[in-house]
């Protein structure tokens, strides 16, 4: 089988402090992949090797199929990433933001155009194209923020804690935007601090000081940890800690 | 002596073309833990920087421990503390270093108000001379809480101190929280998770500067009315789309393991048992797992579902 993202004892090392230590797993094309773990666990440094940020110390990486550690720059053009904290130019409009990173993905002009007409109707966001992003509602920015990351067809997306501060019915409009993605083949590596969206994805891990400390579906993790949800899950493997 | 600690009375504040905050108006009892739940851009910082004096509301007025946020400023922040959403500590300043400036600030000695900071204190004492900027976000979050306690405030403002933090440090500053109260501070405290609505003695519900609804947690999911289930099956986006269709009006959404189906009508349980029969009222589980399995779902399962401070947030939104 051909794993979306795979890895194999992946490391790395600031000084004498391991922030991601020897971790192995696979996820399957298609698959709604949550990565969990308390802050410090060493997500985000693993989420960077990943995505071809940062060069691990040890330990090796494939997504798409192609290594992370020897061709950083393939994986970047093949993969799509989207972070609460930072996704779209605030100062320039909805289409000018399109336009950018259609451009920086290298998509020709009419393909970009034309995207442009689906995207904005798909989002029902026509009359705003030309509004400052800046403007617009945070769960509308995080909608097309996600589009955005969709824009050159990756076949894997990363999503750094996507939902954070929206309300209730905007998160689960972005989680069907989710659902929608990984119907059609894409695969979903996702983190969040929200333990119901852990729910959500087909399986879930979870990081404790820079090691997989539990690796399965939620059902078959809350069966295991005889908990009822995943937030009790949580709190019982972090306290292990 | 009131026994009210905060009294918001119709509060208004704009910022150019955005109006922040609209007409709110709100009790805090003394002793109590009350909540502002809602998302970002909800106003529930405007309300935090009104309330703590440092914004003045466009209308209406306010007082914390009854002295009034504009007029009596500089005895209000005596008795207040703050710790805003943004860690706003002195990165380059060791853990004892912050303390120790606050409490001169404020007046006092660490010595004086330790009781009231110890059972917080004793687990950032092994890190007590690391720079503040080096320590993890939850450490940082404790850091912050003791010097907005250090000179014993009456009101304790916390904005957001959850954010960004994960479920188990979030879990373990409920529980300080909660010991708090029992020392007499009245807290007041922002949130954008809903499951922390349920900590709070009561809360108000935020939504674009507007209160939706102010009740205990209790009161707002019991206010509840329409007939709710919640159901899985082993694919659930098609799931949640099949179950859109079910009837109109229906609504469904993603809730952990399950999806909530909520139909149009009200709920067979509410007081009003001689309500006319509605087209919702002869949907029940039964119905809606022949309705799945007749379209193929595999491995169904049907709940009558209690309405969660989400559903309440979500139903109050569409209104």
């Amino acid at each position: 089988m051909d794993y979306a993202i795979q890895t194999d004892h992946l490391t790395k090392t600031f000084g004498n402090f391991t922030a991601v230590n020897a971790i192995s797993f696979e996820v399957a094309p298609g698959e709604i992949f949550g990565f969990l773990g308390a802050n410090g666990a060493g997500k985000t440094t693993a989420l960077k090797m990943l995505t071809g940020l940062l060069k691990p110390s040890s330990g090796q990486a494939w997504v798409a199929g192609i290594d992370v550690t020897r061709k950083p720059e393939h994986v970047k053009r093949r993969i799509g990433y989207m972070s609460q904290k930072f996704s779209l130019y605030e100062d320039l409009t909805v289409r000018e933001n399109i336009r950018l990173y259609g451009g920086i993905y290298g998509l020709k002009r009419t393909d970009i155009k034309s995207k442009t007409t689906t995207l904005l109707e798909k989002l029902q966001l026509e009359p705003y194209a030309d509004q400052l992003v800046v403007g617009l509602p945070l769960g509308w920015r995080q909608k097309l923020a996600f589009s955005v990351a969709l824009l050159h067809e990756p076949r894997i997306v990363f999503l750094d804690e996507p939902t954070s501060g929206v309300d209730p019915l905007t998160r689960r409009q972005f989680w069907d935007l989710i659902y929608e993605a990984a119907h059609t083949g894409v695969t979903l590596m996702v983190t969040t601090h929200y333990m119901d969206e852990a729910e959500y994805c087909n399986r879930v891990s979870i990081m404790v000081d820079g090691k997989i400390e539990a690796l399965d579906t939620p059902r078959n993790m809350k069966k295991a940890f005889a908990a009822t949800d995943m937030d009790e899950v949580f709190r019982k493997l972090a306290r292990q800690a | 002596m009131s026994i009210l600690s905060i009294k918001a009375n119709s509060l208004s504040k704009a910022y150019g073309t955005v109006q922040a905050v609209k007409n709110v108006s709100f009790d805090v009892r003394k002793g109590e833990i009350f909540g502002l739940i809602g998302p970002d851009g909800a106003g529930k910082t405007t309300l935090f920087r009104i309330l703590t004096s440092l914004l003045l509301p466009d209308a209406g007025q306010a007082s914390v421990d009854g002295l009034d946020v504009v007029q009596d400023f500089k005895l209000l922040r005596q008795r207040i503390g703050y710790m805003p959403g943004r860690f706003s500590l002195y990165q380059d300043l060791t853990v004892q270093e912050n303390l120790q400036f606050f409490a001169n600030v404020f007046g006092t000695t660490i010595e004086k108000n330790y009781a009231l900071i110890r059972d917080i204190y004793v687990q950032l004492e092994p890190f007590k001379h690391r720079r503040a900027g080096a320590l993890s976000g939850g450490m940082k979050q404790k850091l912050a809480l003791c010097c907005a306690l250090i000179h014993k405030p009456r009101v304790l403002f916390l904005d957001e101190p959850g954010t960004g933090v994960d479920p188990v440090s979030r879990k373990e500053f409920w529980e300080m929280l909660r010991r708090l109260r029992d020392s007499d501070i009245t807290i007041l405290v922002s949130t954008p998770y809903m499951d922390e609505a349920e900590l709070c003695d009561r809360v108000a519900l935020l939504q674009k500067g507007e209160i939706m609804a102010i009740d205990t947690p209790e009161g707002i999911t019991a206010s509840y009315q329409r007939p709710l289930f919640a159901a899985r099956s082993d694919d659930m986006y098609r799931l949640i789309t099949d179950l859109r269709t079910l009837e109109p009006g229906a609504d469904c959404y993603a809730f952990g393991e399950y999806a909530h189906l909520a139909l149009a009508g009200t709920a067979s349980r509410s007081a009003t048992p001689t309500r006319p029969t509605t087209l919702s009222r002869r949907t029940s589980t039964e119905t809606i797992q022949q309705y799945l399995e007749s379209k193929g779902h595999q491995n169904v399962e049907v709940l009558n579902a209690t309405a969660t401070i989400e559903d309440c947030f979500i139903e109050l939104m569409h209104d």
